[in-house]
């Protein structure tokens, strides 16, 4: 790839992330803002609030984390939902300051996928919480953060 | 031949003295090619080296008396150790093989045996090897431009130069990534290209994902497409300086690797080979979840395994081979590939003993030549060793505590940490520890020394971290180093606990460890950028000039809690 249209790109995706990652996205499509879930500080709080308690454990969610994150500020998570009539995908962070992370609404026909980087505190799973025909889902996998060094 | 009793003595005496040995009838009649007459097998042969970290020269290399293994790992290869390996491969104890495999007798042994690997040597077996196995591969899993002062002074260029004379076709990496991502570029665009095939399909830039080296290339050996898939160390960014590969990405990469692996029998790849440096615990668990791989060549966790492991997939069966480090062996697979698949196969992992093999010429030459320049340095005696000096081992080696002391009492730390690297050769009893030597223990390109104020809460955190990267029980969460050397504060280690509970009564001075009060910690080897500090050698080496003599080493070694009939610990 040219270098300079590399440059360009990567500036463009880091912008994207960012503006996911607080919801303006979201809010174009005039959704409310949930303080209450996104300023939760404990994991049950941030689901209630957010209605995604409750969730019921599916196979049909893929995750892509590294076992290990290569950098805690920025762990790379992709995910995709093959629930049926798939609506919303969150993503949670059981240690983090704040659990609730991301939400990402569907809007009729788009294709249930997100791929974000976000910051995580310390070791912890990954929750991806679905909503699909007034359900809710959920799958999650580990995260490792270390502090590094000392390898082989 | 005829001579007098005192004749033979001086023979004998003479042998001793010259390395060879005493108690093995083959090296005396000097039947080499016996040890190494391995009948040729099958039409695809692939010659295997790993980790080697830069030893161009024989060296001696004690492995490790504690290399445990919990969970589905434990009693199980690679975690058995001394005794239990011998038996678990019917190895006879007081063997030549006894002496590769295991650190059993190692101070006996190795006067008996001699020096192991040498590029000089290896380059002789290889084309012995070749000889008998027209069109094999040589396969490098990477390690081999650092670990060594010439490797280091000269940016891995004598190991690039090695490497090429030796043969190598395709090639990985781990530690060749610390002498920066510009450099490593700089070697396979340019000396490697169109003789060495670096792979890599687990590197991809850390923007959109693009890949930075071919995820594998397509040899044909005899007529037969072979396709050799690379996987670089996954835990390079952490475990190593993040800022050496800043636009890349590691990490393990199934999917991508079932899509490789795919991709390559889609392109008539009849033999599939992962040249891994994932570390054997990894492996093992890749090849239950991936299919397609007829075998996985695997390095990182120096693990001189003396026979392949078959693990059952969906697919099939993939084999889990691990080829120990320092130049120590030369593994040999041998497929017999009928009707487009591998029917059958042959494996040996030979050691390579210094005084069974003539030198190559040409080798020792370039050696000789690369050498040359850093010969006085090199050479230079710091000190006596009055006792064994190693590294390889889950917790502290003898080296390792000596590096310790050096950093307490050079620095006025009251506790110090060192790596746990598994690189690092080893010195008998009455030695001289060279500058060579101790470069054998530090060549690193961040070899600054820190004295830090800690508190008992954080000392705690960085030993249970690391802790974690060793004992995880989920292997894609280890990183195949050993526990970081500890000095100064003893501990206990409860192998059944997990992360957070495993270190306990910590003890300083003979005192409890306060999680709130601030002790001095020297150490070394930082992985963030921007950290200066006199490097680890001019530390070490001025400690060792001052002592003159080194007395056998104190190790301060753990109590473990939960090894009771763990058969990786001796």
């Amino acid at each position: 790839m040219n270098q300079a249209r590399r440059t360009f790109l990567k500036g463009t995706a880091v912008a994207v992330a960012m503006l996911s990652g607080v919801l303006r996205v979201g809010r174009a499509f005039a959704l409310e803002w949930n303080s209450a879930a996104f300023t939760a500080k404990k994991l049950d709080e941030a689901l209630k609030s957010s209605g995604y308690a409750n969730a019921a454990a599916s196979d049909d969610i893929d995750i892509k984390v590294p076992e290990i994150a290569e950098n805690g500020a920025l762990v790379p998570v992709e995910a995709s939902s093959s629930i049926p009539g798939t609506t919303s995908i969150a993503i949670f962070s059981d240690k983090n300051p704040n659990p609730m992370i991301a939400e990402f609404n569907f809007l009729n026909g788009a294709e249930p996928f997100i791929s974000v980087r976000i910051k995580m505190a310390e070791t912890a799973p990954v929750r991806i919480m679905v909503k699909a025909g007034g359900k809710v889902y959920t799958a999650s996998r580990d995260v490792k953060v270390t502090a590094g060094g000392c390898g082989g | 031949m005829s001579m007098n009793r005192r004749e033979f003595m001086q023979l004998l005496a003479m042998a001793a003295a010259s390395g060879f040995a005493l108690n093995s009838r083959s090296a005396l009649a000097g039947n080499a090619d016996q040890f190494y007459d391995l009948p040729a097998f099958g039409n695809v042969s692939l010659l295997h080296i790993t980790d080697c970290h830069a030893q161009l020269l024989p060296v001696y290399f004690r492995e490790p008396n504690v290399n445990i293994g919990l969970g589905a790992s434990r009693n199980r290869a690679p975690h058995l150790v001394g005794e239990y390996l011998l038996k678990a491969y019917g190895i006879k104890p007081g063997s030549r093989d006894a002496y590769a495999f295991t650190y059993l007798d190692f101070e006996s042994a190795a006067k008996t045996y001699g020096k192991v690997g040498g590029f000089a040597h290896l380059a002789t077996l290889v084309k012995k090897m070749r000889a008998s196995r027209p069109g094999s591969l040589l396969l490098d899993g990477g390690d081999t431009w650092q670990g060594s002062a010439t490797a280091l002074w000269t940016k891995g260029q004598d190991m690039v130069d090695a490497g090429k004379l030796l043969g190598v076709d395709v090639m990985t990496g781990h530690w060749e990534f610390t002498l920066g991502a510009d450099r490593v570029r700089h070697v396979v665009d340019n000396d490697f290209k169109g003789k060495i095939d670096f792979v890599a399909q687990n590197i991809k830039t850390a923007d959109f994902g693009d890949p930075v080296f071919e995820d594998f290339t397509i040899r044909q050996v005899n007529g037969i497409p072979v396709a050799i898939i690379g996987q670089a160390f996954p835990y390079t960014p952490v475990a190593n300086p993040r800022y050496m590969t800043p636009d890349w990405t590691f990490g393990i990469q199934e999917d991508h690797l079932q899509k490789t692996v795919n991709d390559a029998r889609a392109k008539g790849a009849q033999v599939v080979v992962l040249l891994s440096h994932n570390g054997m615990d990894v492996d093992l668990k890749l090849a239950g979840r991936v299919t397609g791989i007829d075998a996985i060549m695997g390095g990182h966790t120096h693990d001189g395994v003396p026979q392949p492991v078959t693990v059952k997939n969906p697919g099939g069966q993939t084999l889990v081979t691990n080829a120990g480090s320092n130049g120590k062996f030369l593994g040999v697979l041998d497929f017999d590939v009928k009707n487009g698949k591998v029917a059958d196969f042959r494996y040996k992992l030979l050691p390579v003993f210094a005084n069974l093999i003539a030198p190559d010429a040409e080798m020792s030459a370039l050696i000789a030549k690369v050498r040359a320049p850093y010969e006085d340095k090199l050479s230079e005696k710091l000190a006596v060793t009055e006792g064994l000096l190693y590294r390889r081992g889950n917790f502290n080696g003898t080296f390792d505590q000596l590096i310790l002391d050096a950093l307490m009492e050079v620095k006025g730390a009251e506790a110090a940490f060192s790596p746990g690297f598994r690189w690092g050769t080893s010195l008998l009893p009455g030695e001289a520890i060279t500058m060579e030597h101790l470069m054998d223990q530090t060549a690193i390109t961040y070899p600054q020394t820190t004295l830090t104020e800690m508190t008992g809460s954080t000392i705690k955190g960085i030993m249970e971290d690391v802790c974690d990267n060793l004992f995880n029980a989920d292997p894609y969460k280890q990183q195949g180093g050993d526990m970081v050397r500890v000095g100064g504060i003893s501990y206990t280690c409860d192998l059944t606990k997990t992360m957070g509970s495993r270190i306990n009564n910590m003890m300083l001075n003979g005192k409890a460890l306060d999680p709130d009060r601030k002790y001095k910690v020297a150490g070394w080897a930082p992985v963030a950028e921007g950290v200066t500090g006199e490097p680890i050698w001019d530390v070490v080496s001025g400690y060792l000039r001052d002592k003159k003599t080194v007395a056998p080493r104190r190790l301060n070694l753990p109590k473990l809690i939960g090894v009771e009939g763990n058969q990786g610990i001796a």
